[in-house]
């Protein structure tokens, strides 16, 4: 409990941190012991594994011809992705906070479906869809398009993985703000894009940002839901992801962690972002 | 309902382009399941789910997930309360290292863990003399389960945890409360509401998760198979209606628990605001 010079009465968000007792140590303990075996020392592993046979074993994995194409297409798929699910999820979270309108309960349940889907349940409902027995999948087929074991394919499971990570990100910081700073600019006569432009993107962009990398690391990672539609033709089909499996079962496993080093870096760049992120969020919104 | 006159701009356009996606991404294929499973006759239903390899799956699906679950909620506790109480060497590691589950891909989860608790192993290499084997066991789908689902409980506790004022358990210090009596009787009830919901979204995640156990688990008909593992089976095998039939049973048990938790969460949350 805190008083502001002011004298306002200001509720405290965190309580101080204390020194720990001897309790609070052993605690400490058990806790760091349990980061280390289930958190570092995996990522110790990997490191260790993929240069297990030397560096130059290492070279040749990453510059092989199939790896650089599992590279080329995870890029891909992400840059599809991610632009998708920022226009998706800026839309979406402007109206559920901007707004009120009938059925925005039932739009935000719908929202979150993702999460309670299993990836290769993801996967399914896609090849149910694209596939050629499927609704679309026939017709498109039809027209010479191929949806499923093809990228557009990859491309559409990722969107539906990642489409609540923007909007999620996104919304409970838009409400907290309200809508007083965009009414006092459309009072001041702003037309809808220097609103968004000057008003709502500076102060979102933090959480938008953030959003950007939980995409990028769900889209680049993303397994199950992939190992469904992809069909994993080797040099064609074959995410990063998919190579780690697939080097795996060819018993290759300088090859395998190779990849895993090059996904691990990017969920370390991840992690290391997110920390910087929220770092700027809350200085640039105190309390 | 009265049509109130909008102030800001871009409400036909948002909305347009949220209903747009949802329906193309998310609610179409998602309703391509449920058509598929409702077409699946009686009998059919009763052949798939009496196969004994299916009902194998599934019960060591949901004992697996329920005991992750569970270790996530007491792991999730310690793991949040030492980050939200305490200062020591490490803390803004260990804090940005908790995410790490969600940031690093399931396959090389997967993977990594199941090197690293093989018979040789580093970790399983200290745990063989002890007779205990982690990975190709049910012991390894529940830590990969573990690990996929891990910061769930942690992120919804922490901030609770930051968040309660210190005068409640310095009132039942001076009524004279022990250390354990303050923890029970004060503390965790106030956060049952974010530990139940975190352990939840822990259990249904580690339902339905994939790509991290089917590396660990060695797959083992009837022994280490996963539902989420059969679903892909039935793919292969073009059997399509009794994947869909299957994930339809898989969905339906995902949302019913979060239903029930956001139902206890309603319950719940009078006593926890006053």
């Amino acid at each position: 409990m805190a008083f502001s010079p002011e004298g306002e009465y200001v509720r405290q968000t965190r309580s101080p941190l204390r020194r720990p007792t001897a309790a609070g140590w052993l605690l400490i303990g058990c806790g760091l012991f349990f980061v280390l075996m289930l958190l570092v020392l995996p990522l110790v592993l990997i490191v260790s594994a993929a240069f297990a046979s030397g560096w130059r074993l290492f070279t040749d994995n990453l510059l092989d011809a199939d790896m650089l194409a599992a590279i080329r297409l995870t890029i891909w798929v992400a840059l599809l992705t991610v632009p998708m699910n920022l226009i998706f999820g800026t839309a979406i979270a402007w109206c559920v906070t901007r707004f009120s309108f009938p059925g925005k309960k039932l739009l935000l349940a719908f929202l979150d479906t993702p999460y309670a889907i299993s990836p290769v349940v993801a996967g399914l409902c896609y090849l149910l869809l694209y596939g050629n027995q499927g609704w679309l999948g026939g017709w498109l087929d039809e027209r010479g398009i191929q949806v499923m074991f093809a990228w557009p394919g990859i491309v559409l499971v990722t969107m539906f993985v990642t489409s609540p990570y923007v909007a999620r990100e996104l919304i409970p910081l838009m409400q907290a703000q309200g809508s007083q700073e965009e009414e006092a600019g459309v009072l001041l006569g702003a037309n809808a894009w220097t609103l968004f432009r000057r008003i709502t993107l500076p102060n979102i962009q933090w959480a938008l940002l953030y959003g950007t990398v939980l995409t990028t690391a769900r889209a680049v990672g993303e397994f199950g839901s992939v190992a469904v539609v992809s069909g994993s033709i080797r040099g064609q089909t074959n995410t990063l992801s998919l190579q780690v499996q697939l080097l795996q079962q060819d018993y290759n496993s300088v090859g395998a962690f190779t990849a895993s080093l090059l996904l691990a870096c990017i969920a370390l760049l991840t992690l290391f972002l997110k920390t910087l992120l929220e770092y700027r969020q809350a200085k640039n919104s105190p309390p | 309902m009265k049509r109130s006159h909008r102030v800001l701009p871009g409400f036909r356009l948002s909305l347009g382009l949220s209903v747009l996606y949802l329906s193309l991404i998310v609610l179409l294929p998602a309703t391509m399941l449920v058509w598929q499973a409702g077409q699946v006759s009686w009998p059919e239903l009763v052949f798939y789910f009496t196969d004994p390899r299916l009902l194998a799956s599934i019960r060591v699906t949901f004992f697996a997930a329920a005991c992750a679950a569970l270790c996530n909620a007491l792991l999730g506790l310690l793991l949040a309360w030492i980050l939200a109480r305490y200062d020591f060497p490490g803390r803004k590691l260990a804090d940005t290292l908790i995410d790490l589950p969600f940031a690093l891909p399931t396959a090389v989860a997967g993977l990594t863990l199941s090197t690293l608790f093989a018979q040789n192993g580093w970790i399983g290499k200290l745990l063989a003399p002890l007779g205990i084997e982690v990975s190709f066991t049910i012991t390894g789908i529940i830590l990969a389960m573990t690990f996929t689902s891990l910061p769930f409980v942690v992120r919804s506790l922490q901030p609770v945890i930051e968040d309660l004022s210190p005068e409640y358990e310095e009132a039942a210090e001076c009524l004279g409360a022990t250390r354990t009596q303050i923890f029970f009787r004060v503390i965790l009830p106030t956060l049952i509401p974010a530990l139940s919901m975190g352990t939840a979204l822990a259990l249904v995640r580690s339902l339905g998760e994939f790509g991290a156990v089917i590396f660990i688990a060695g797959n083992k008909p009837f022994a280490t198979e996963v539902v989420s593992l059969m679903i892909y089976t039935y793919i292969g095998e073009y059997a399509y209606e009794a994947a869909a039939a299957v994930a339809f049973f898989l969905l339906s048990v995902s949302l019913l628990i979060l239903l029930i938790v956001q139902l206890l969460q309603w319950r719940f949350r009078p006593r926890a605001n006053t």
